[in-house]
This record gives structure tokens, sequence and C-alpha cells, in this order.
């Protein structure tokens, strides 16, 4: 089970190969999301994204164009990206009709490990809500005074 | 909020074992590490480093009582992670609308050079 952290999405009017395009060169990337961009698109890639003075790497994970990509970041520099220990960002690209597509993208943080099974169903009927409904919540509780 | 404090708070939520111990410690105010331990699938020794990185993170403290030492989440520092959150979302927002117009703009260029093309191919033709 992933823990979704965020999840948006926008209607496009052109078809999802030019989307796909938008979301996938690196010129295009450098205009939307990093000012440095230095990633080849293909499965297990290796790259870096540059925000100003600050950075960092990139692992691509899944790419099937016209309708998904993902790619890990967020992990501690000298470690590899596994389910545990970084954020998963992922593409999808829905074609409706020839000229319309729907882009959506979620941001995932950690999995749960070392759980038994029982233990991460119950906790995933638990914990439907995203963070945003996570931290709200907590902070609604909190608000409303400490208990004990 | 600095980038680096950002990054500590992330990773201190994005762990759903420490969630739950933030969890209880939410709904049941101050506690201490052994009871938090018998409400969890997870050992003492787990619980304790998950409070460590609660506590770095800011979002909980603690206090002593007697032999005792008991933990409570810090409510500001909560509200800072809500809204830290919500500039998330904003951020991936603001991406989509400039995806939304690089491609857009770029579909309408590309049929705009293909009726040029056909316009100027039907004008050779006659």
């Amino acid at each position: 089970m992933a823990d979704l952290v965020i999840e948006r999405e926008v209607v496009i009017e052109a078809p999802a190969e030019v989307v796909w395009r938008t979301i996938t060169e690196p010129d295009q990337m450098s205009q939307w999301f990093a000012d440095r961009v230095e990633l080849v698109i293909e499965p297990g890639a290796h790259g870096y994204m540059g925000f100003g003075d600050q950075g960092g790497p990139v692992v691509v994970e899944t790419v099937d164009p016209p309708t998904r990509l993902s790619f890990r970041w967020n992990f501690p520099r000298d470690e590899e990206p596994v389910a545990g220990n970084s954020m998963l960002v992922e593409f999808t690209l829905t074609p409706e009709g020839d000229e319309r597509t729907r882009l959506r993208v979620s941001e995932r943080g950690h999995e749960l490990r070392d759980w038994p099974d029982a233990e991460k169903q119950r906790y995933a009927d638990e914990h439907q809500e995203g963070w945003g409904e996570y931290l709200d919540r907590l902070a609604e509780v909190l608000a409303k005074g400490q208990p004990g | 909020m600095t980038a680096q404090a950002d990054d500590e708070l992330w990773s201190a939520v994005a762990d759903p074992s420490r969630r739950r111990v933030l969890d209880l410690l939410v709904s049941n105010g101050e506690v201490s590490a052994s009871w938090l331990a018998g409400r969890v699938p997870f050992s003492r020794q787990a619980v304790s480093k998950h409070l460590v990185v609660l506590e770095q993170a800011g979002l909980i403290s603690r206090r002593k009582q007697g032999r005792e030492v008991l933990y409570h989440v810090e409510a500001d520092r909560l509200d800072q992670a809500a809204q830290a959150l919500a500039e998330l979302a904003a951020q991936w927002d603001r991406r989509l609308a400039t995806i939304k117009r690089l491609a857009e703009t770029a579909h309408a260029e590309a049929a705009h050079a293909a009726a040029a093309h056909a316009e100027a191919k039907k004008g050779k033709e006659s």
C-alpha cells in the first residue's frame, strides 16, 4: 500500500501525445518543473533536478507513452530510491476524445513495511484519507483542546 | 519554514507507523512510550525511535513527571505541517496549469501550421 500524499488533475485541450511530449522532453520540463533538468526518460534512468541553488537526484520508474510516467525523488543522497525511502510521483494521461486529455498527478509517500498483513489492512481501512485531510483533522482535534 | 525543516517534517509524517503514534498522541493527550507500545503493532524500541524522529521534527515534546516521561503533540507545528502540505498541492496546481498552457499552445501551433500547409498545397494544385 502506498500512502497518498497529493492527487491533482487538469483537463487539457490537446491530444495525449502532445501532453506526453510536454511532460517528458527536457526543454519542456525545464519550463514547468525544475530550472535545471538532466534526465533521460527511460525506465531506471538516474537524473537530476535543480531548483535554484537546491536540487536532488531523480530516478525514472515507469515509462509507458503516452499514458503513464513515474519517477522517485526525495530520497537520501547515498541510497538507491526504493518504496520505503522516497516519494513516488506518477503522471497518468487519459485521452477524452481526439483533442482532449485528462492529466492526473499523484505524489505518494512511504509504504508500510514490516507490518503483519492484517494490521496493514486495518491501517489502510482507517486511513483512506490523504495527507491534507489527515493533517487538517489532527489540527482540528488539537484546536478543540487536548483531552486528558 | 526552511527547506531543511520541511524535509524533516515530511519524513517524520511520511512514515505510517509514526502517523499511528501521532494519532494516538492527538487522541489521548499526554502519554508514555510504554503506554504507546501497548497499542501499536510494532516493538517498544520502534516506538522510541519514532518518538525521537517526531520530536526532532518539532511535532511532539516530552515532559518528565516523576519517574515517567510523557509525550504530547505540538499543535502549532502541526498547523505549519498542514499549511506546508497545502502549499505542496498549490505547487502541483501551478505546474499542471503550466503544462496545460504549453501543451495547448503547441497543439494550436501544430494545427495552424498543418492548416497553412494544406492551404498552400491547395493553392499550388489549382
